[in-house]
């Protein structure tokens, strides 16, 4: 063994066991990812289903009531009858229900005549993308309502055109399915670059960086020393993210594994480059960590496209995301697991990564200090 | 390899004026100016000096973790700005906290720098009984290093720094915070290295019995080199200068006030029953106009010591007697706390504390009276500061009881707190506010009121020379002038009571005896005074003691008391306190763990 590998192995080998007995880091590189996986595989979803939702009926008639059963059977609301229209405004204001359909008392009249029987929607709008969503719902019931009453009626429904649409590659439209890939890139930017910044800061801050380089150990070796623990770690953090997602959360993995391996090395290596360059800009644990948390942690969960559409973000706002390391990762984990090998989204996500690893990784050894200063 | 061609073997290490400045906010600070420097092969050399003379500085450009702005450093020939690993296999440098893994147990700290140092697994083996068998740490070689005693991580850390055998050993305060016991036995394995190696070794030091020990002595002041000498050489620079004084009438502190009074003598200090005084060089000061003869003052000449060479360096070189400090406590009349008969104002009974199964404190007895300046001494980790932050009402004792100013710690913290002024280690000062800042934030935190404030404020600018620093923020504030502000801040409520953590840790000989100038004449107005110190040699300033060790008490009683406890049957009372605290060690039987 030559004296520089055994160097670099006494090294890692400090490395792991300073990891195994520091509280912080095992919660950083094993908790925090358990948790979030568990956060966002059960408790967050952006679909709305069971939506509450108050119906005034004035007049209850066959017709009424066949129209109220659609939202009665649906997995999307959750039906409240209200006596009056005054009852019904106070639910929604105390934010009961987020929604009112209200049939008046002339609805059967109307509907057996030949005045057109309208049907009032009130929707809360404070939470807008909730409103959207439930008075596209309620639309959809209002169809699914006025088709099923032609069928009975034997007739065609009033409608020049049908509109038959289907859902490609996530067809339940399961939003766990899209949140849980994003959420490895997101796990990895916790242990590659805010773990990776802390544990440098912490050898500042306690003097060990100090007797470190004071022995014949090069720069190299010490970037290195950091570089190859968390890169396993990370991976680590890796497959036990895909892990769950596949086994637990039932999300498909369409395409294959090596190719998310490769991609998620090439992200590890970025965030990697980008945890080491701010312990350099950094020599406090405080400040290395609220850096790593405002320029990689909080960038890869808001402007990623893991939760957060890209294309509908303000351009100024979309040129900026081609900085985000995890936006390439995030576009590539999505597509690997739901669509497959699509080689059109995987290559050039998988060279932006590549480049910006290589000029992080290139900068921090070009900027780590030889010297105390 | 740079040529420094030199006909004989190139030196350990040599300095050719080198400067260095760092930046410090907006300004420039120049840590060494024009330091010219060589080390002779195999020898000891001690860098003594204030603080802030540059000292890790130095130390750090001989290590090669910096680099000088001007001038040229070479160790054995090498330039340290080119020579890299090469550099590092030939010096051995432990920076001031040791550089250990404090997560790492003994035995992996050790492997961890043979493997940086490259040191092949044969070789491993027998170093490794070598060093163990002089630190005597083979018992604790699975011990976490952050779990050891503060002794045994300075043993740790120099193991780790011996393993390749350095030619040349750089030590930045190797003994800081560190016990007697301790101390010793590092000075022990430096001196065997010397005779078994031919070590170089240079070592910055606060103590001045350890730079006695040395063959070359540097004093550093303000990046300068002042004088560079065998410790012999300096002592002609005090010759004829020291005397002991003693009365049986006068006491020594008030002998050590009139001294302090006359212009010829430029330092004194208590030493034991007597007080020691260092004249003016050539000066012979007229000792009948400062003493009755009714007060039997005895004064013989003694042998100069480095540090009368120090105070009399610095001294001559800023142009000063060293200050009288006398603060006036109240802002009124002085005389509020003169009481005849002294009380218990702070009592202490069977108190335990424990932190999960370690008992930090194992039960303390003990009482302070009125007007006393009480000493807590012992090495980091006795359980001083736990003791003292129970006083305080920040901590809670698990059993036992406190009172301090006549009400139990309990039930009445708050209301003792009210009563007591607090001085942090650390100074606890708000760094980016103003000197004013600060002490109107405490006035108020001690809830004064607006005439009274404004009275205190006024005071305290007055009595500790602070005006000039008014407008400055504390953290820019010089080390002796953050300790004035801390020790005006404690004392804004005229506190009966005052508690010093540690207030001279860090802290060189001439602040520390302004320092005390301070708190020996709060004292003589009232104050009681409790005050916790590393430094043996400090307990000389306190009227009792209690000497902790291990969260228990290893001796208590007045500085005399406890000198006279060392003595043996073969030996002769201690003539220090710090042999005094070696000496009962060994006759309690207690090994350095």
């Amino acid at each position: 063994m030559s004296v520089a590998s055994q160097r670099l192995l006494g090294l890692i080998r400090k490395e792991f066991l300073q990891v195994l007995r520091d509280p912080s880091s095992l919660a950083i590189a094993f908790a925090m990812p358990v948790f979030l996986l568990l956060l966002f595989g059960y408790g967050v979803s952006l679909d709305a289903r069971r939506v509450p939702i108050g119906l005034v009926i004035e007049h209850v008639s066959p017709a009424s009531r066949s129209f109220s059963a659609g939202f009665d059977y649906s997995d999307y609301f959750q039906a409240h009858y209200f006596r009056d229209m005054r009852e019904a405004r106070q639910a929604l204001l105390t934010r009961k229900i987020n929604a009112i359909v209200h049939l008046q008392a002339d609805f059967d009249q109307r509907l057996t005549g030949s005045e057109p029987a309208p049907i009032q929607v009130i929707v809360n709008g404070v939470d807008a993308n909730t409103a959207r969503l439930t008075s596209g719902y309620v639309q959809g019931v209002f169809e699914a309502w006025l088709n099923a009453r032609a069928a009975w009626q034997g007739q065609e429904a009033p409608q020049p055109v049908q509109l038959a649409a289907r859902v490609w590659y996530n067809s339940a439209l399961r939003s766990r399915n899209f949140l849980v890939p994003g959420l490895i890139a997101v796990i990895m930017t916790l242990i590659g670059a805010l773990l990776t910044a802390l544990v440098m800061a912490r050898e500042w801050e306690r003097g060990t960086m100090e007797a470190l380089i004071s022995t014949p150990v090069s720069v190299r070796e010490v970037l290195l020393g950091k570089l190859i623990p968390y890169y396993l770690l990370g991976m680590g953090g890796m497959l036990l993210s895909i892990s769950m997602a596949v086994f637990l959360f039932q999300v498909p993995l369409v395409g294959s594994l090596w190719v998310l391996l490769v991609a998620g090395t090439l992200f590890l290596l970025a965030a990697l480059g980008m945890g080491l360059l701010i312990s350099i800009a950094a020599k406090n644990q405080f400040v290395a960590g609220q850096i790593a948390i405002v320029v990689t942690f909080l960038p890869a969960f808001i402007l990623s496209g893991f939760i957060f559409n890209i294309d509908s973000m303000p351009w100024a706002v979309q040129l900026f995301t081609h900085l985000v390391a995890a936006r390439y990762f995030v576009a590539i984990l999505q597509t690997v697991f739901l669509a497959g090998n699509i080689w059109e989204v995987i290559l050039p996500n998988a060279l932006a990564l590549l480049l910006m690893a290589s000029a992080f990784l290139a900068l921090a050894l070009w900027r780590a200090p030889r010297r105390l200063e | 390899m740079t040529a420094i061609a030199a006909d004989a073997a190139p030196a350990p290490l040599t300095f050719k004026s080198v400067s260095k400045r760092f930046a410090a906010g907006d300004r420039v600070v120049s840590a060494l100016r024009d330091v010219s420097l060589s080390l002779p092969l195999g020898q000891v050399t001690a860098l003594v000096g204030p603080d802030g003379a540059g000292k890790t500085t130095l130390l750090r450009l001989a290590a090669g973790l910096l680099l000088p702005d001007s001038g040229s450093i070479a160790s054995f020939g090498l330039d340290t700005a080119t020579a890299g690993a090469q550099l590092h296999q030939l010096i051995g440098y432990m920076p001031q906290r040791f550089g250990l893994y404090e997560d790492l147990s003994v035995l992996e700290n050790l492997n961890l720098y043979a493997d940086l140092y490259g040191i092949s697994p044969q070789d491993r083996q027998q170093r490794f009984a070598e060093l163990m068998r002089m630190t005597n740490l083979q018992k604790f070689n699975q011990r976490l290093a952050g779990q050891l005693s503060g002794g045994m991580k300075q043993k740790l850390g120099l193991a780790c720094t011996l393993l390749n055998r350095p030619k040349l050993l750089l030590l930045d305060e190797p003994s800081v915070g560190v016990d007697p016991l301790s101390r010793r036995e590092l000075w022990q394995i430096i001196e065997s290295l010397v005779g078994q190696f031919g070590t170089t070794v240079l070592l910055s030091t606060a103590y001045m019995d350890e730079a006695e020990r040395c063959q070359q002595v540097v004093l550093l002041d303000s990046g300068e080199i002042l004088h560079q000498d065998a410790p012999a050489g300096f002592h002609r620079l005090a010759e004829a200068c020291s005397y002991q004084l003693s009365s049986p009438v006068l006491g020594k502190r008030m002998l050590q006030q009139r001294l302090q009074m006359h212009a010829d003598l430029i330092d004194s200090v208590v030493q034991g029953d007597a007080v020691r005084a260092v004249a003016r060089p050539a000066s012979w000061p007229d000792w009948m106009a400062i003493f009755d003869t009714a007060e039997q003052v005895r004064i013989t000449s003694v042998p100069p010591r480095l540090e009368d060479a120090f105070i009399m360096l610095l001294l001559a070189r800023h142009d000063e007697k060293l200050p009288v400090e006398t603060v006036c406590f109240v802002s009124g009349n002085g005389s509020r706390f003169l009481a005849t008969e002294q009380p218990a104002v702070i009592e202490v009974e069977q108190v335990d504390r424990w932190f999960g199964n370690f008992q930090a404190v194992k039960k303390l007895s003990f009482e302070v009276r009125h007007g006393e300046i009480f000493g807590l001494l012992g090495a980091n980790g006795a359980g001083k500061t736990t003791t003292f932050r129970m006083l305080c009402g920040l901590l809670p004792a698990s059993n036992g009881r406190l009172r301090v100013a006549g009400l139990d710690l309990r039930t009445a913290a708050a209301q003792a707190r009210a009563r007591l002024g607090y001085m942090s280690q650390k100074f606890s000062l708000y760094g980016q506010l103003s000197v004013r800042q600060n002490l109107q934030f405490f006035s108020h935190a001690y809830g004064l009121r607006h005439k009274l404030r404004l009275q205190r404020i006024a005071w305290a600018f007055q009595e500790f020379d602070l005006t000039e620093f008014a407008d400055t923020n504390s953290v820019d504030l010089p080390l002796g002038y953050k300790q004035r502000l801390a020790l005006a801040c404690a004392l804004m409520h005229e506190p009966e009571i005052l508690f010093l953590d540690e207030p001279t840790s860090g802290i060189d000989p001439l602040a520390r005896r302004e320092f005390w100038n301070r708190i020996n004449s709060l004292a003589a107005q009232g104050v009681t005074i409790l005050v916790t110190t590393h430094f043996m040699e400090e307990a000389e300033y306190c009227d009792r003691l209690l000497i902790m060790r291990e969260g228990d008490i290893l001796a208590a009683g007045t500085p005399a008391e406890i000198r006279s406890r060392s003595q043996t049957a073969e030996q002769a009372p201690a003539e220090t306190m710090e042999e005094a605290f070696i000496r009962l060690l060994e006759l309690t039987g207690a090994s350095a763990e």
